[in-house]
Formats: structure tokens, sequence, C-alpha cells
């Protein structure tokens, strides 16, 4: 079980408004998880560096060329609202 | 030739040496699409301009251009792949319209070499699930048994390909997408070593587990579909330059002297007989073929469902924040926008947008993330990560390619794992530490169920030695007995 | 100063956005003046499936400048993602460094007032810019043209204690990113950006107070006021015996005071981890010595050979160095006359006035510092007088042309033979014998300069001051 405070506090951090049925079964769902998941805990990993890619690759860097493939049009052509090419949202404070 | 069975190098061949046009081929799977996908709902959307893209490969083979491996076959690509000018959504609701105006770069490779685009096929939400059931556009049926689960997130690449809607079909593989449901399915699908396939355009779920792969019919089409799919790309840090080989004309189904590895901790757990019998005889039938059989240790494979959940959550709930209902996708409906707080726009779209289990992972990542939980959960999970990776290197030494089951039991029955996300997220058990490790991985048909529902047998290499794998399956696809069988709904 | 028993505690977090031609993780231009969304890509837009892949040149700009604030260069740092959600923000996370940065452990020295003063520079770290927002009352838009622009965040130590060292210590990193050329330095227009920490403890203490950051600060000018107004706000406010709140504040500056930003008190919980997207940064220590070859002598450095190579006063080669482009201009100008003085002087009064009343920057002077040198040089072998150089000068700063070139066309070249300028002096003086005689009577004596004046009226300026003199005392003997 997670607690009520701590669900609303989570949901609040990941910007989901969630029901209380929800809250409800989250609590219990991922209580249950986390308790699954717990048992991590007891493994030795004293000075191991935690691994984040998994396999060796090259290093890449870009050149500082510019290349200018998108149209203001086309990036803004999938927004749900728009103003001329800007993106359209609730004032902002 | 009956195209509906033709492997994709038949038809590649026909097309481009003129025997078959490209568009008799795509109007040969749009029928069989037409007539059965009803009964399957693998395809989210349709193409509508696969005949014209059929036409232009056919004038420019007819100009004389050697148009590419994959000439005029048709394709079907899961929808976690974004296709220019083609919906894409994740198989989410927060997608549900969303036209990207570029291809992922493994779909401009496929279609580089030929290939002919049907369209994009269901998948659970945001690729989190292994069953196709949270899957905003309904579930998939599984074409063995339409009561059944295809598997998941790759479901409807599976069940297209199983039912021969296509001729191949692309998928993701993030902790077993492709394997375990081209298991179910009985197909072919292969997840390459981490870094092979480029991640750029490919909607994301965990960056560092993520990898893309064909599932499709034989051992041969995968090869050859690899090849085309694999290799560096500029817009994709996490790409390799390592050569990509010619794994299609190496193939080699001599096993004589190839060390098979057993991983010992997966001999504790109990497997539904059907599946302990194919495994079984999958090892019998490697040893009469030469191959030599040698036991592994990796301990940390206990911990896998564990490390693997902590960490693609985590990554899943930071790359997930876009969607936030500005730039694209869905914006929850409000009366007067400008009497909108922020939070209560955000809290709303993304709380409307998403399905249950995708929020449910999303508020576990946030919670293994968020201050005071780091240390225990995120960086942990990490630190197992590196023992868990070593570990299976360390077993590389003694052995050529580690064979194991993909899942527990044959496909399950719709809706009856739903509603326990733990017991569903236990079914990754044998899948789950190759993407941990950046390993490549396979599924390939060996067996069936009492009731009729394939099995298959999951192979695993070291790091960029996609052969050896693929060379193993090749072994057991000759001799396997459940060759040639096909599914109901066919 | 003091501040009622109160020591002000300052750090200060500079943005320095680099001037790459394309953006930190896409290869779209950062130019300054597109239209709205029209430096974008899927990457830099966030959409689904974009990946980030890092500029090389953006690598380069950041250790160099690291290296110029004495900082280490750590050989492997890493990219973090910063969790949080703005419309600005278009991945709903920002790519940044967190607990393994570029760079760390430098310091600059500057002075204020007469007095030396060092900071210590915390770190550097690489991160990318946000979009903007315009607000537009019932609702805002949103531009990602500058999403994605590479920044360096040079986060100094907490010794900062006045607002006076403050602004010094902002000009002072300005100042050097100008000189690398890796950003130009413009506070107005966002290139470079200034927060503020700000708190107070008791003179003696030895804890730190609570901070507080201010934001919103767009000239050096507004970093003293915004900080002076806070240190005495913080005071008041703990003198009536109230507690500090730690939070974000505003400046405003039309009226004078730091404004609450935040409304809601939900600390931010940023859930920095390492952006698996990226790999870690790897420097090689051959990297790091080129780049520390391509350094260009520093400011200070600068200031310093000047007064010790060319003996010039501290002043002056401070105000020689504020910008690389003056510096060279002086060096160059130096190098053809070979008077350091006098390159100095006519550069720090003349050239620096014209720039001034034209707007212009050093880079758009009118005059080629080899057209400067060659006239200071004219001046020197005595081919023109101090004097007529004055006009000369005006002649060139308005046409451009070579200064033999208009003494020529002007016929301005001085007069040093004694025999001309004896027989000028001899007309003169024939021409006011009365002057004479009250002269060499002892009467007026100030009528020299009157004599000097009329010779020189006679000449049209042309004699040579010397020679006239000397002659001049001669005959009036």
């Amino acid at each position: 079980m997670i607690d009520k405070k701590t669900l609303e506090h989570i949901a609040r951090l990941a910007r989901l408004q969630i029901s209380d049925e929800e809250a409800q079964a989250y609590s219990d769902q991922l209580g249950k998880a986390l308790g699954h998941f717990e048992q991590i805990a007891k493994i030795n990993t004293a000075g191991v560096e935690p691994l984040v890619t998994p396999t060796e690759i090259e290093a890449y860097w870009r050149e500082d060329v510019v290349a200018q493939e998108y149209s203001a049009e086309e990036m803004t052509a999938n927004a749900p609202e728009r103003a001329g090419n800007l993106f359209k949202v609730p004032p902002v404070v | 030739m009956d195209l509906t069975f033709a492997s994709i190098s038949e038809i590649a061949e026909a097309v481009q040496s003129r025997k078959l046009s490209a568009v008799e081929a795509v109007s040969h799977f749009q029928k069989r699409i037409d007539s059965l996908d009803g009964r399957l709902n693998s395809f989210i959307a349709k193409n509508e301009h696969a005949l014209k893209d059929a036409e232009a490969i056919d004038a420019r083979i007819a100009r004389g251009e050697n148009v590419g491996v994959l000439a005029g076959v048709p394709f079907g690509i899961k929808d976690m792949f974004c296709t220019k000018g083609l919906k894409t959504t994740a198989g989410s609701k927060i997608l549900e319209n969303f036209i990207p105006p570029y291809d992922a770069t493994a779909v401009a490779r496929l279609k580089n070499a030929g290939a002919i685009v049907m369209g994009k096929l269901n998948q659970d939400e945001f690729a989190m699930g292994s069953s196709n059931e949270t899957s905003y556009f309904g579930a998939v049926k599984n074409p063995w048994n339409l009561d059944c689960v295809p598997g998941g997130s790759s479901g409807g690449s599976a069940a297209a390909q199983a039912a021969r809607l296509v001729a191949g079909t692309v998928g993701t593989d993030t902790g077993g997408s492709i394997r375990q449901p081209a298991s179910f399915c009985g197909i072919v699908g292969v997840k390459p070593t981490y870094g092979r396939i480029s991640r750029y355009g490919i909607i994301a779920f965990a960056s560092s587990l993520d990898q893309a792969g064909p599932m499709v019919s034989t051992v041969r089409d995968a090869a050859l579909t690899l090849e085309v799919m694999c290799g560096f790309d500029p817009h994709d840090s996490t790409t390799s330059q390592k050569n990509v080989p010619a794994w299609s004309k190496n193939l080699d189904a001599d096993m004589k002297g190839l060390k098979v590895g057993l991983i010992k901790e997966y001999m504790r757990g109990s497997l539904h007989p059907d599946v302990q019998k194919t495994v079984d005889n999958s090892i019998e039938t490697l040893k009469k073929l030469g191959a030599e059989i040698v036991e592994i240790s990796v301990p940390m494979t206990e911990f896998a469902v564990p490390v693997y959940y902590l960490v693609c959550a985590s990554e899943a709930s930071s790359n997930l924040a876009r969607y936030d209902g500005v730039k694209y996708g869905y914006r929850a409906s409000f009366k007067n926008l400008s009497a909108v707080e922020l939070e209560e726009f955000y809290g709303r779209t993304r709380g409307e947008g998403f399905g249950s289990e995708v929020k449910r992972r999303i508020m576990l990542g946030t919670y293994c993330l968020s201050s005071g939980y780091y240390d225990a959960y995120y960086n942990k999970a990490g630190q197992v990560r590196r023992l868990m990776t070593n570990q299976y290197l360390e077993a590389f030494k003694k052995c050529d390619v580690i064979l194991s089951p993909v899942t527990t039991a044959p496909a399950f029955k719709i809706g009856e794992r739903i509603s326990d996300p733990l017991a569903m997220y236990l079914n990754d058990i044998f899948t789950t530490s190759t993407n941990l490790a950046g390993l490549p991985g396979m599924s390939v048909p060996f067996g069936m169920s009492q009731e009729g529902l394939p099995i298959g047998v999951q192979l695993t290499a070291s790091h960029f030695e996609e052969q050896k794998m693929l060379n193993v399956a090749l072994a057991l696809e000759n001799a396997s007995s459940v060759k040639g069988q096909k599914p109901h709904v066919v | 100063m003091s501040y009622r028993g109160y020591e002000p505690v300052i750090g200060i977090e500079i943005h320095v956005q680099l001037s790459t031609s394309t953006k930190i993780f896409s290869s779209e231009s950062t130019s300054f003046s597109a239209s709205d969304n029209e430096n974008t890509s899927p990457v830099s837009v966030g959409m689904p499936g974009s990946l980030p892949v890092l500029n090389k040149k953006a690598v380069e700009y950041s250790i160099k400048t690291g290296l110029a604030l004495g900082c280490e260069i750590n050989r492997k740092s890493i990219f973090a993602r910063k969790n949080y959600f703005y419309p600005d923000l278009p991945k709903g996370y920002q790519i940044s460094q967190y607990d393994q940065p570029l760079c760390e452990n430098g310091r600059v020295t500057f002075k204020v007032d007469g007095v030396e003063k060092t900071v210590t520079i915390a770190r550097a770290h690489m991160e990318e810019d946000a979009g903007k927002s315009n607000h537009h009352g019932e609702y805002t838009l949103i531009n990602y043209n500058r999403a994605g622009i590479p920044l360096l965040e040079v986060v100094s130590g907490p010794d900062i204690r006045s607002p006076a060292e403050a602004a010094e210590y902002a000009r002072t990193i300005r100042q050097i990113v100008r000189y690398l050329d890796v950003c130009d330095g413009n506070l107005e227009e966002g290139s470079l950006r200034c927060d503020c920490n700000v708190s107070v403890r008791k003179e003696g203490a030895t804890q730190f107070g609570t901070k507080v950051e201010i934001k919103n600060i767009n000239s050096f000018r507004f970093v003293e006021k915004a900080i002076e107004y806070e240190i005495e706000r913080q005071i008041d406010a703990l003198e009536r015996g109230e507690k500090i709140i730690q939070e974000t504040r505003l400046w405003d500056p039309d009226k004078n005071r730091t404004f609450s930003m935040r409304t809601k008190e939900d600390a931010q919980d940023y859930r920095y981890f390492p952006d698996p997207d990226l790999l870690p940064v790897l420097v090689s220590e051959d990297m790091i010595a080129r780049f520390r070859r391509e350094l260009p002598e520093l400011p200070i450095a600068r200031a310093l050979r000047f007064q010790e190579e060319h003996a010039l006063p501290e002043y002056d080669a401070s105000v020689l160095t504020t910008e690389k482009a003056l510096a060279d201009y002086y060096e160059a100008t130096a190098q053809e006359c070979k008077n350091y003085k006098a390159a100095s002087n006519w550069i720090m009064t003349e050239v620096l006035r014209e720039l001034k009343a034209a707007g212009k920057e050093i880079q758009d002077a009118t005059i080629k510092p080899v057209q400067l040198g060659k006239m200071i040089a004219l001046i020197d072998k005595g081919e023109i007088s101090g004097k007529i150089a004055k006009t000369v000068f005006q002649e060139m700063w308005a046409s451009g042309k070579d200064p033999e070139t208009i003494i020529k066309e002007k016929g301005l070249v001085q007069v040093s033979d004694p025999a001309v300028i004896e027989k000028i002096i001899d007309e003169v003086l024939s021409a006011n014998t009365q002057s004479v005689e009250d002269y060499k009577s002892g009467k007026k004596k100030n009528l020299f300069g009157f004599f000097v004046g009329a010779v020189m009226k006679a000449s049209k300026g042309q004699a040579n001051p010397e020679i006239v003199n000397k002659i001049l005392q001669e005959k009036l003997k």
C-alpha cells in the first residue's frame, strides 16, 4: 500500500489527474509491485557503478553545420491549437 | 507461387525479376487484410497509398533499377514506428490523430530496400503490456485461437504475420515484446543487440532497453530484414558504428562443436508441461545435430523482473512527459482556455489521454526517481543491471548461444491476467534480462501445445553475435515438427 | 559598506548562450531573427521518437570557457534529465548535467574599486535552452526557436559580498566569453542571463542564511540594484523577527523591487537521472591540450603584458583590454608605429570618442589600425604636428583614406625647414614692430604666445612649433 498523500504527490509530479477509484487501485497495485521489487535491496552492490547503456557504443558528436529540414508549418501541423505558427496554450502566469 | 505463404526473399526476387509485380503483391495482401483482419483487429491504420507505392516500385524496376532486397514486399509496421504522412498512435488515445512529418530511420531503410508499408499494426499502449489488451484500439486476437491473446506488446505484428496478412512485419522489444508474441503466434521474432537498429523515430518507451526487430515467418527472412534495418544512424547517439554482417548469406545450420548454454537458475521454476516438452525437444535436437550442451549460471536473472520494471518505468515516466497536449496529440476539452490553470491543463489531458497501465507505470517510475527513493530503487536497479550483464558476458565465455523458454506457458485467454498487473509482469521472467544486458535474442517456433497453441524457443547470444543465434535458430527451424502448420484464421 | 551588522552572501548563476551555428542536440540554425518556429525540427519540438545528438562545437566552446575560468575539465561527464512540466519545455524535461558536470573548481579575479577580489567557480555545465513564451492575456503562445540552443551554466561559489562585487563578477564573465568568442554576452537580448542567490547573516556568523533566488535581471546595473534591494529586504524582515522563505523572486525594474514568483509551496523534485539517449561525454587529454593551445590571451594577462612590456599605465591597459577587438586594434596600431603610449592615447581619446558618437563598435571603425599607426609614425617623424594630426584624423575617419593621401591632398605637410620658418618669422616681426619693442622691453612677456600664433597662422598651421619657438626666442633676445 502506498499512502494517499504520497500517491497524490506522485500524481501531481507526473501531472496525472486520477479519480479516487484509480488512486485506490494504484495504491494497491503499486504497493504490491514495489513489495515484490524490494527484494533487490538485499543484493550486495557496493562499489558497483549503475549501468545505463548496456552495450559498448562509440561516441558520435555532430559537426556544427546547419541542416534545416523542416518548415514551421510542418512542425506545427499537429498542434491541438495554434495561432499562425505558434503553439497556443492557456495563459501562463 | 502461393503468395500467401511465400517468403520475403521469394517475393522480392520475383518482383525484381518482373515475374511478379509489386502491384499484384500488394493487391493480394490487401484483399487478405480486408477479409480477415476484422476477426483479428491487428491493424490500426491502413496505408491508402500502398498501391501507388507499388506502382512506383514497378516503374523503377521497369527502368532497369535495382530496387533492393525487399522489392515490392508488403510489410506491416508496428504503430510505435513513426511513418511520414501516416497516422502513428503507439496504440494510445493521446496520439490518436498524430501524423508524423518524418519516417523512423528503420522504416526509411525498409522503404529504401523496396518494401511497401501496408499499414500500422496494433499494440499494447506505448508498448506497455504482454497481451495487446491495453491498446486504446481494442485487443488483438491470436490467429491460432481467437479467444487467446497474441502476446504483447507487438501483438498486432505477431497476429498479422501469423495470419499472413502481410509478408513481413516489424515490432519493438523492451522486455520481450517481439519474442513473446512471436512465440505465442508461431513466428520468428528477433531483437538484435542494443545499438544495432536506430531508435530514431521509434516512439520511446524505455530508452536503454528498446530495440526494433523483424517478426516474420522464417529465420532467413529474419536475417534478411535485420540486415536492412541495422546500421549506424547519425540521428541516434546510441547506435553502434560496427559493420552489419551479411547474416542471411552466412546462415549455417551446422551445429557440430557449437556450445549451447542452459541457465541453471531457469531450471528451478516450473513450466507448463507442453513448454517443458518443447524446450527438452529442442535440446535433444541440437544434441543430435552435434551441439554440446553446457550448464551456465547467471544468478542475477532471479531479479530480472524487479530490475526491469524499476528501470523501464523510470525511463518511461520521463519519456512520456512530452505528451502534454501542447505540441501534438490529444488535448482535453475546456470550456474556456483562458481560465484554465496549467496543472489542470496537463492533469486532465494526460489523465484522459493515457490508459490505466500507462498511468500505473508512469506513477511507478515517477516514484522510483523521486527524492528519497532514487537510491533504493532506480540507482540500485542500475547496479544490479551491471552485475547481471557482467555475469552474462562471463557465461558467454563458456557457450556460444543460450537456449531457454520464452514464457512459462502458451498464450493465455483474453481477460485472464489483465486485472492483476503484478501477475502480468511476472510473465516476463525469461525475456527481460536479455534487454537489461543489451543482448540479441530471438524466438523460433518449435512446438505446439495440446490445445494447438504455438510454443517458441528462445535463443540469446553475446553482444553483436547475432550470426550464432540465427544459425541455431535455422537448425531448429529445419528440424521443427511444427514447420508448415497454419493457424485457424488463414 | 556596512549592512546594519549583517553580511550579505551572494552567489551568481550565469547562463551563457553559446554562439554555435546549430543547436546543442540537433542541426537547426540558432539564428536570432527567424520567423515563428522556423528553427525547429522533431528534436527541438520534442516529437515522439526524436533523439538528441551532441554538437561537438558546443563541447569545444564549453571546455574553452571552463579552461579560461581556471576550471578542471572532467574527463567524463554525464548528461542528466531535469524533469518538470512547462509549456516552453517541449520534452517535459531539460537535458542538463547534474552530479557529473563538465567543469569544476575554477576561479576568476577582478578589481572592485581598486581592490582585488577572487570568486570561485563551483562548476560550469552544459545544458539546452528552453523555448519562449509570449503572453497574450487570454492565452500564451509558444515559440521553440530558442529550444535547444546550447547553454553553459556557470555557477559561482557563495563568495560575493556586495552588489558592486556581483556586478563586476558578471562583467568579468561577460568579458571572458566575449574574448573567447563563444558568446556575444548580450544581457538585453538574453545571450547572457544572470540569476542571483542572496542571503544575509550576522557579521561573524559561520552558517549561511536562507538564500533567495532572483531572476529577470537583464543589465549589470540591475544586478547591483536588485541585490541591494534584496539585501535590505531580508535584513528588514529579520529585524522584524520574520524568517526568510526560500523562494524565487523576480526583479521588477519599473518598481525597483523584487517580488515573489512562486504561488504554490511545492518544492520542485526534478528527479534527475542520467539521460539514456546520450553517452557519457568523454574528453581526451589531447582534446584539452589542443583547446588550451587555442585559447586567446585572456584580458587580465593581456592587460598585465601591456603594463609590463609596453609600459602602459594600469588604467590604460584596463581600458584597452575591455574588449578583445579593441586590444587587437591597439596592438596592431602600436606594431605599425612602435609608439605604445601614443597609440594608447589616440585610441582612448579620439577613436573611442568617435565610436561612441556614432554608436559603433571597434570592429566598425572607419580607420584601420595600420592607418592610425602610420599617422602616429608621421607625427613622430616630424612630418606633421600633433595639432595637424587632429585634422588628419578627422579626415581619415570621414573618408577612410590613408594619412599620406590626406596630407598630400590637403597640403598639410609640416614645414620644418628653418630657413622657411625664419622668413615667416621675419615677416611677422617686421609687421608688428611695436609689439616686438614692448616684448623686448619686458613690459608684456605674454606677447610671445601672440607671435607664435601669428607665425602659425601665417604658415597655415604647418610650421613646426618647436623650430618656431627656437628661432623666435633667438630673434627676440
